[in-house]
């Protein structure tokens, strides 16, 4: 991006993505010249629409491999997570009570789970190891004959860990037991093919993938076929599924954005990965620089780290031409930190000082190193002003001091 | 979120950093709030024992920007105060003078905490007895 411009660096493309200019100048006719309603099946005007939103489904299929008619088009993630585990519970509510997920899943994914625990049904919230990944063997030993839905996210949005879905799928299959996939954090980033991937639901998001915000996909199997329960009602749409009048321009910005995904996925995650070792070797030049998360099954677009003795949101406050985010939940009304880092078994501390850097298309060279420099020069400043830096520097240990909580 | 321009200004030009001589007799240290809660403020006073006016007073904090700016600005406060007129400075005052919203009136609780720690620490290493009940929270006074 632009560093002349007054703009932030940014470096939060795990939290959005600007929608590639290419996709732009797909969509714009879409608002006004062909405005049409893809389910207007008597005019021109529908007839347009329709072609546009089945291009965009088969160019959405093409990147996992999947089927066009095995793509339902939702408003995001969060609604195709909603309808994907309330969706496949509610449908076979009959044969078992039982959900599976993990604690370091997304809220959507959580509160989902959460709402169906008021519903009646039972979940168990799994342990991940300190690398952030799941061992197979806790999923073998949470899986009970009343099973009902394994879910899991592909890749971590804080951490940017990579799951190893084909393992879970295999073991859910074996055990007849429904596979869902938050990919939201994945598409574009890592290779999917559901053509030999046990997965039965997969949800996707435009915007982390340089399409608009508000629209995304919840992939369903075909074969075997996996049914779910719609969870919007109205006119019909997607196969009755998901009722609602298509985004025409939404759609066909989802569609062109993973069209160039698939392009480029390869070149641009080599470029990626050394944009993001640059950035690591840069800031593990910092003392007491951590990173949390397993470093090699992780998108090279995720570096999460923690500048020990040294609050997050100071640091962001301290470095405000840098756009990131902090797992210091000091910006929220819990005071608690980030609950996946604590997952990670991550002492509070050490979350109150995580980083997430997360880079992309757009990301420059330049910008890495001016990222780096502001990120130093913050850090020094602020442990200047910290006693617990002090109390580091003179070989205190934190834990032997009995602190009052608050 | 956005932050008032006055804590901005003590976030960028933070007074009174560092620490006194803590062997001193005439310095009190304070040290509250916990690592695992994203804060830690140390508030030093150095007391003038025939007056007992504060006469210098010196900072060290570890948390968010609004922790930062609430514990730049009572080492302002209390400079020049007897220990009776510093044990009166509320949170209140500190949340009010910093405009922070509700979010971080820990901070500023946090802050009027410090000056007690302080002041029962001076207090205590001079032998003096309390007139009145101390409230410093556990972790008092803590050598750094």
């Amino acid at each position: 991006m632009d560093l002349s411009s007054a703009n932030p660096i940014y470096l939060d493309y795990a939290a959005t993505t600007p929608v590639d200019p290419r996709v732009v100048q797909q969509m714009v006719p879409f608002l006004y010249a062909q405005f049409g309603n893809p389910a207007s099946r008597n005019h021109a005007y529908g007839w347009a629409a329709e072609e546009a939103v089945e291009i965009a489904r088969e160019n959405v299929a093409a990147l996992i491999g999947a089927d066009p008619r095995e793509i339902a088009w939702t408003s995001g993630a969060t609604e195709s997570n909603n309808l994907a585990i309330k969706g496949a519970a509610r449908f076979h509510r009959g044969k078992g009570r039982h959900l599976i997920t993990l604690k370091t899943e997304h809220k959507a994914v959580l509160d989902t789970m959460r709402e169906l625990e008021r519903d009646g049904f039972e979940v168990s919230y799994l342990d991940v190891q300190p690398d952030g990944l799941l061992d197979i063997e806790t999923l073998k030993a949470a899986l009970r004959p009343d099973t009902l839905l394994v879910s899991v996210m592909y890749v971590n949005n804080e951490i940017g860990v990579i799951q190893d879905v084909p393992a879970i799928g295999r073991l859910c299959r074996e055990r007849g037991v429904l596979f869902h996939v938050d990919a939201a954090q994945a598409s574009g980033k890592v290779a999917i093919d559901l053509q030999t991937l046990p997965v039965d639901l997969m949800s996707l998001s435009a915007h982390k993938t340089y399409g608009p915000k508000g629209i995304g996909a919840l992939y369903v199997r075909r074969r075997p076929r996996v049914r779910i329960e719609a969870q919007m009602h109205g006119g019909g749409h997607e196969r009755g599924l998901r009722s609602g009048t298509l985004p025409t321009h939404q759609i066909v910005g989802m569609g062109e954005a993973y069209r160039l995904a698939r392009e480029a996925m390869d070149s641009e995650n080599r470029r990626i990965r050394a944009l993001r070792d640059r950035l690591l070797a840069g800031l593990q030049a910092i003392p007491e620089a951590r990173v949390n998360g397993d470093l090699a099954q992780r998108v090279p677009h995720n570096l999460n780290i923690s500048f020990q003795f040294v609050e997050g949101e100071s640091l962001l406050m301290g470095m405000k031409d840098v756009a990131v985010s902090s797992g210091s939940a000091c910006t929220s009304a819990s005071l608690e930190p980030s609950y996946v880092l604590r997952a990670l078994g991550l002492p509070d501390e050490v979350a109150h000082s995580s980083i997430r850097f997360s880079i992309g298309r757009f990301t420059t060279e330049a910008e890495i190193d001016a990222a780096v420099e502001r990120v130093k020069a913050t850090v020094e400043r602020l442990r200047a002003l910290s006693p617990l830096w002090d109390m580091h520097c003179a070989c205190v240990d934190l834990d032997s001091i009995r602190w009052a909580g608050h | 979120m956005a932050y008032s321009d006055k804590v901005i200004d003590h976030y960028e030009n933070p007074r009174n950093v560092g620490n006194l001589e803590a062997g001193d007799g005439s310095v009190g240290t304070g040290m509250v709030g916990a690592p695992a809660c994203g804060d830690v403020m140390k508030l030093q006073i150095r007391v003038n024992p025939a007056t007992g006016v504060i006469e210098d007073a010196k900072f060290k904090t570890y948390g968010c920007g609004s922790a930062i700016a609430s514990s730049s600005l009572v080492t302002e406060w209390v400079k020049g105060k007897t220990l009776e007129q510093a044990l009166t400075i509320k949170n209140s005052a500190i949340a009010e003078e910093l405009a922070l919203p509700p979010v971080k009136i820990h901070c500023s609780i946090l802050a009027e905490d410090a000056i007690r720690a302080a002041v029962a620490d001076y207090r205590s290493r001079r032998g003096a007895v309390l007139e009145e009940s101390a409230c410093a929270p556990a972790s008092g006074a803590v050598e750094a």
